[in-house]
């Protein structure tokens, strides 16, 4: 291996994508783009949800829950109603998702230290959103009952006092983002480096370099080597943003998060060359590139779906998705601020797939036509 | 005579059911200029890239500098220069990034490349574009710029696909007076065209036909070999001229030629019966000279020999 002829290559590659905006756009923006749009469409918290009352009551009391449900940021009151006929209307044109109706006596029942029902209705046409909607309200009255109860009455006699660690505000974001920079970085990184072989060949460059006494592992390196850069950049963009506007924690070692990123770049991006090399057409393997990165990404990873609840044949196969261990390092080293120790298996799982990437890349690349 | 820079041996080339070279054997003397001609698909191309050591050989090898191309393809990448038919530099890169893109691969001391460099500029007229894009430059500029990136590193054998192809007049005879140039200076060569009259320029060449070695010599000599008359003829009506020669059995083809006729006759013929045929028609016959062969008409006899002969 020659030095010079590997910088010679990687310079090039430097020029050529420097020349052209489409690249840079595909580089840079599209990986910074997506990680916005994802993180703010994929959210799975549920937050001022609309919120009808209908207040029979009419005491300081009826008005205290009603607060209550306001003060817990997870409702806002939109509309006071003024008869039970408005509510199915108000639902039906989806101008509120959900109705409180407190009914009459309920101060009176509770001062009496009585049961005080209230009712809740809920549009369940978004299922998921009127379950976590529920939990949210089932938690506000139960709040509201213990402050009542303290005044007088009876108090539950065991409470659960639960307390969720790493993420302590059980913010689905704050688990997605880094898990996102982890999936869209398979995709991107395997992306970009799976047109470099290919365009080469496409435009008839490639016959001249294979004639010259470069090195198959100086073109495969000397190309992967901007390509590691414009990946760490991406990641480190990626996640400033996240911590910036998401207010990801990023609470463990940032050198070990460079270093596996690193194994995990080189993995992906090899993986990208060796499709190059192998398909000789840009399309195709770019389209191979997403297949094999984007599905087992999203679905084998963990990132959407708990790998520990998958059948067991699935289980098994999420340990040849690359992205599964990157999502564990990204997590724990953003949310836990574990370190190497804890996640020893998952960083041998991404040397091993650094090594499997540039052993294919290398074996693939062939300075022969045809 | 020196050891052959090339030393071609049942080289052959197959892709799926299509041989592309066939069992070629020739030799290539140190410094000599060699051209390959036939028309498209005869095969120059599967050949270069072969002796280039790009593409591997189904059968037979060729010792190249020294090296087999079968088994150690990479050997002599860094002693030979191959410019492929289509242009093969980066388009994005502008005159001087290509040149130093090359000179890098090549290992051109550094200290050196500057020197050289100004010289490259010096005989193809390319300094004052060095900063323009290859992409932007004209076809022929092109050429000589795929020239100097195969120059930069003083290759001793130069293996030149279609490099006039596409290209002006002037600059075909720059790229031509750049490869006589390295010749001269004791470079050997071997470049393909599909002009004719581009052969002429060689110190031999081998005719390919459908893959196969049809012939191989000095220009000369191959235009003596014809073996047939080769007449220029001027009449006053031409087109009806042409219809009867077309007819005549003493007349192996017939083009018009500017003002005039070409005629290659059959071997066996004799000029005295043909102008006797057509002045019988009524044609008067203003002039007619026999002409020196053209390495097209030896080209057309060759392969419709090497047609004859075969079951």
């Amino acid at each position: 291996m020659s030095g010079r002829r590997l910088m010679a290559v990687a310079r090039k590659e430097v020029i050529q994508l420097r020349r052209d905006p489409r690249s840079l756009v595909l580089a840079f923006l599209l990986p910074l783009l997506l990680v916005l749009i994802f993180a703010y469409a994929t959210t799975l918290d549920v937050r001022d949800v609309r919120l009808g009352v209908l207040d029979r009551d009419r005491t300081a009391e009826s008005r205290l829950l009603v607060d209550a449900f306001e003060e817990s940021g997870y409702f806002s009151v939109r509309r006071h109603l003024e008869r039970y006929g408005d509510v199915d209307r108000l639902l039906v044109e989806g101008k509120v998702s959900a109705v409180l109706v407190i009914p009459r006596d309920f101060a009176v029942d509770l001062a009496a230290g009585r049961a005080a029902p209230v009712q809740l209705l809920l549009d369940g046409s978004d299922a998921n959103t009127a379950t976590i909607a529920l939990g949210y309200a089932d938690a506000i009255t139960a709040g509201f009952a213990a402050d009542a109860g303290r005044a007088g009455a009876l108090r539950p006699p065991v409470e659960a006092d639960a307390r969720v660690w790493y993420n302590e505000t059980l913010e689905s974001r704050n688990m997605i983002v880094p898990g996102l920079i982890a999936v869209l970085m398979s995709i991107i990184a395997a992306m970009l480096t799976s047109l470099t072989i290919a365009r080469e060949w496409e435009r008839g460059t490639m016959e001249q370099l294979v004639a010259t006494p470069v090195h198959r592992l100086e073109v495969v390196f000397g190309k992967l080597l901007p390509y590691i850069g414009i990946g760490l950049v991406d990641v480190a963009l990626a996640s400033l943003v996240s911590m910036l506007l998401f207010d990801v924690p990023l609470r463990g070692s940032v050198p070990f998060l460079l270093g596996t990123t690193l194994l995990f770049l080189l993995g992906a991006q090899g993986l990208g060359i060796f499709l190059s090399a192998a398909l000789r057409s840009q399309v195709l393997a770019t389209q191979a590139a997403i297949m094999v990165t984007y599905l087992p990404a999203l679905l084998l990873s963990g990132f959407i779906f708990a790998i520990a609840n998958m059948p067991s044949v699935l289980r098994l196969l999420s340990y040849v998705v690359p992205a599964r261990y990157y999502i564990e390092i990204a997590r724990g080293v953003f949310l836990k601020g574990v370190g190497p120790d804890a996640l020893a298996g998952a960083t041998i799982g991404l040397a091993l797939y650094s090594l499997l990437g540039i052993g294919l890349a290398v074996r693939a690349f062939r300075k022969e036509i045809a | 005579m020196d050891k052959p820079a090339i030393s071609i041996r049942g080289l052959t080339r197959r892709f799926d059911d299509l041989v592309a070279v066939r069992d070629l054997s020739l030799d290539v003397a140190s410094g000599e200029l060699l051209g390959l001609v036939g028309p498209d698909g005869a095969g120059k191309t599967t050949t270069l890239r072969m002796l280039a050591g790009v593409l591997p050989p189904s059968e037979g090898d060729a010792i190249v500098l020294g090296q087999s191309i079968a088994t150690r393809p990479e050997a002599m990448k860094s002693d030979i220069a191959y410019m492929s038919q289509r242009f093969g530099l980066y388009q994005d890169l502008t005159v001087r990034e290509n040149i130093e893109f090359y000179a890098d691969l090549y290992a051109v001391p550094r200290v050196d490349l500057p020197d050289r460099i100004e010289r490259l500029y010096a005989f193809s007229r390319l300094g004052p574009f060095e900063r323009r894009l290859a992409g932007d430059l004209s076809g022929g500029m092109k050429q000589k710029l795929g020239l100097c990136c195969a120059l930069v590193h003083r290759p001793r054998l130069l293996l030149l696909d279609e490099p006039t192809f596409g290209v002006d007049p002037i600059s075909r005879r720059d790229l031509w007076l750049i490869i006589h140039e390295r010749i001269a200076g004791g470079t050997t060569a071997i470049v393909s065209t599909a002009y004719m009259e581009e052969a002429e320029r060689c110190d031999r060449v081998a005719f390919l036909h459908e893959g196969r070695l049809v012939g191989l010599d000095e220009p000369r000599a191959l235009q003596g070999s014809l073996g047939a008359d080769v007449v220029e003829l001027e009449v006053d009506r031409p087109r009806q001229a042409l219809v009867e020669l077309a007819r005549s059995p003493l007349v192996r083809s017939a083009t018009p030629f500017g003002d005039s006729l070409r005629l290659v006759l059959r071997r066996e013929a004799d000029w005295s019966a043909v102008r006797a045929a057509l002045e019988a028609a009524g044609l008067r016959i203003a002039r007619a000279d026999a002409a020196r062969p053209s390495l097209e008409d030896v080209f057309v006899e060759l392969v419709r020999r090497m047609d004859e002969a075969r079951p």
